[in-house]
């Protein structure tokens, strides 16, 4: 109870120090650069005819010594993020070295950028005052040598790659009209940690859950309770993971306050629940239980009230996922023999079987709009691969092919990327790859990590 | 004694830990880019820095005990006077050498009538995860349901599943899945 008050006393004041430092810089903030207006025409830099536009990111200018590896981050950490939509061809940045390094706006080499094939070009600056940074960027049109991009961001210099992911989704944004995801988040259970449950029978591994950056980088423990934590998924507002976790023995669900410390348990004094999914308004979550003595799928309000029976039947529903209207749920069920994907509607009513031509489908997951598609796991051999079932054509492709087992696919918030687990490494990792099977790329190296779920 | 002061020292200090390192995270919405102006006679003021802040993750929960009390029904399950029950691929169903299992284990219980057990039911790694939590709770409430039958009290029983969680043999072959395909006894009081 002291704890508790002691610990609002603390956000409190923190709160208004935050709110003081804030009205201070706003007040203290020196006059940024004038800055070229581009005119409306010349904002979007396009590339050759039937070509991406070709970008180059050179490290950023360091403005004080202290700020060199910030800086250097910063270049690498842009590229990468804007090398990730695949809207724009990133020139490598070891081929940069044939063009002189500008130490300030006025002397961008425009001409040796044309020549490297560059149609855009960023320079930036950082500048630092003890753990304070502040950064410049502004990105250019070689060709016109328009400045098309101008701004300024401050904070500390705690997560330099928070400003690239930044000023990546902006770029994104102003120049594809796109919705990046260079800060959103991924949420996953590990076994990194290596501890071990002593006890009954054998020692079993912990697995607690976890979340990362986008690209795997800042990975920060969630879970703390040395028991299994299983597959986690993000509320809507991004502030809070529900999983299944067996902390009290059996299955049940827990939703972490990730920001402000806080556990919820919409399900406390039930027993067997396990694979929470948050409805797309976060107000309720789908999930699977047997308290009826069968796994079926149920609906509760996150506060815990007004629960309800979703399916039932004798065989095994389980996986749910919410459309993104949040009027239907896709589900797996074995009423037919083997797991085959199933939809019903958010009431109950109008199921309809979807796969049809998979021996073994698990782990549907709906695409957020404009895509309407459901991507799976599906048996192809030995293991399995990530499918993905169009809505519209009732058409499958597959995305995956056969590189180790890849089960519990997870969509980008933009729908253009999807997050999955895979062995193809050897042990079982997080990978993403395009929703167009293009572009795969591990996340995870550490331990064994399983079921991810991407933020918005 | 010391162990539980351990703890208590242990947990007060992360309650410190979390105390200290809560700070409300701000992420400042970045403000809509102006619109782009025509050939303007005065330059427009520059625009205010966007504030960019990194948001941590605050624990919401002490940290997990150790598991080392319990030592004596450890010592117990790990001499595992109850012998597993097998099942076959993607099944729940109790075939005639699991039902004789399940009486063999019936009889003990019997015998011991203080013991509660908890039912744990696997499965093998080709299954996915997801479903394969189900298919585990499957075959521990199958084998549950026949011990009561057997005339075995219902609270006598608990039933969990770990889906493919924790195999008992982690090979990758049809001999470690046939081993892992089980519903195991744990003794949780006696």
């Amino acid at each position: 109870m002291c704890k508790e008050n002691a610990r609002r006393a603390l956000g409190v004041v923190a709160a208004l120090l935050c709110a003081g430092v804030f009205a201070v810089s706003a007040q203290d903030q020196t006059p940024a650069p004038a800055t070229q207006q581009p005119s409306e025409v010349a904002v979007v830099i396009s590339g050759d005819p039937g070509t991406p536009p070709r970008y180059a990111v050179p490290d950023f200018i360091a403005a004080t010594p202290d700020a060199a590896d910030v800086a250097k981050t910063l270049g690498q950490v842009l590229w990468d993020d804007l090398s990730f939509e695949r809207e724009f061809y990133l020139i490598p940045r070891d081929t940069y070295t044939t063009v002189p390094v500008a130490r300030t706006a006025q002397q961008i080499p425009f001409d040796a950028w044309r020549e490297l094939g560059a149609d855009g070009v960023v320079f930036g600056t950082v500048q630092k005052t003890g753990t304070t940074v502040r950064i410049e960027v502004r990105l250019y049109n070689v060709r016109t040598r328009q400045q098309v991009f101008a701004k300024e961001y401050t904070g500390t210099d705690g997560n330099p790659r928070l400003y690239a992911h930044t000023i990546a989704d902006e770029v994104h944004q102003q120049q594809r009209a796109l919705r990046g995801v260079a800060r959103t988040k991924l949420a996953f259970s590990s076994d990194r940690n290596r501890e071990r449950i002593v006890g009954s029978v054998q020692d079993r591994d912990v697995k607690e859950i976890y979340i990362a950056d986008y690209d795997g980088a800042n990975s920060r423990r969630i879970t703390t309770n040395r028991a299994l934590n299983l597959t986690p998924v993000w509320s809507p507002d991004a502030r809070g993971i529900a999983y299944t976790s067996y902390r009290r023995g059996y299955p049940d669900l827990f939703i972490a306050m990730i920001y402000q410390g806080v556990q919820q348990e919409p399900t406390k004094g039930g027993t067997q629940n396990w694979l929470p999914m948050f409805s797309p308004d976060g107000t309720r979550i789908v999930f699977t239980s047997s308290r009826d003595g069968n796994p079926d799928l149920y609906i509760i309000n996150r506060d815990g009230s007004g629960l309800r029976r979703l399916t039932n039947h004798p065989a095994i529903d389980t996986s749910p996922t919410w459309s993104p209207t949040g009027t239907q749920i896709a589900f797996t069920s074995d009423r037919a023999g083997q797991p085959q994907i199933y939809i019903v509607g958010a009431d109950g009513l109008n199921l309809r079987r979807l796969t049809t031509a998979e021996s073994y489908a698990d782990r549907p997951t709906w695409s957020p709009a404009p895509f309407n598609e459901i991507a799976f796991a599906a048996r192809t051999g030995p293991g399995y691969d990530v499918k993905v079932y169009d809505l519209a054509t009732g058409v499958t492709r597959q995305i995956t092919f056969g590189e180790g087992s890849n089960e519990s696919p997870a969509y980008a918030p933009n729908g253009r990327h999807l997050a999955f687990t895979s062995t193809r490494s050897g042990r079982t990792q997080i990978h993403t790859i395009g929703r167009d099977g293009r572009g795969a790329k591990q996340i995870t190296r550490d331990g064994n990590n399983y079921t991810p779920a991407w933020s918005n | 004694m010391k162990i539980r002061l351990l703890v208590l020292i242990l947990v007060v200090a992360i309650g410190a830990v979390a105390c200290s390192r809560r700070q409300p995270p701000v992420i400042a919405p970045a403000p809509a880019p102006a619109p782009p102006q025509a050939a303007a006679t005065t330059p427009p003021p520059p625009p205010a820095p966007t504030r960019v802040e990194d948001a941590l993750p605050v624990p919401s929960e002490p940290l997990g005990e150790d598991a080392i009390g319990n030592r004596t029904l450890d010592d117990l399950n790990r001499e595992s006077p109850f012998k597993p029950v097998f099942f076959g691929e993607d099944s729940a169903e109790l075939d005639d050498g699991g039902r004789s299992v399940v009486v063999e284990n019936a009889g003990l219980l019997k015998k011991n009538s203080t013991w509660v057990v908890t039912v744990e039911g696997h499965c093998d790694e080709r299954g996915t995860a997801e479903y394969n939590l189900a298919l585990g709770e499957r075959r521990a409430v199958a084998v549950k349901t026949y011990l009561v039958s057997l005339g075995v009290a219902p609270d006598r029983i608990r039933t969990v599943s770990y889906g493919k969680e924790f195999p008992f043999d982690t090979g990758h072959d049809e001999k470690a899945w046939t081993s892992n395909r089980r519903a195991q006894f744990v003794i949780t009081a006696k």
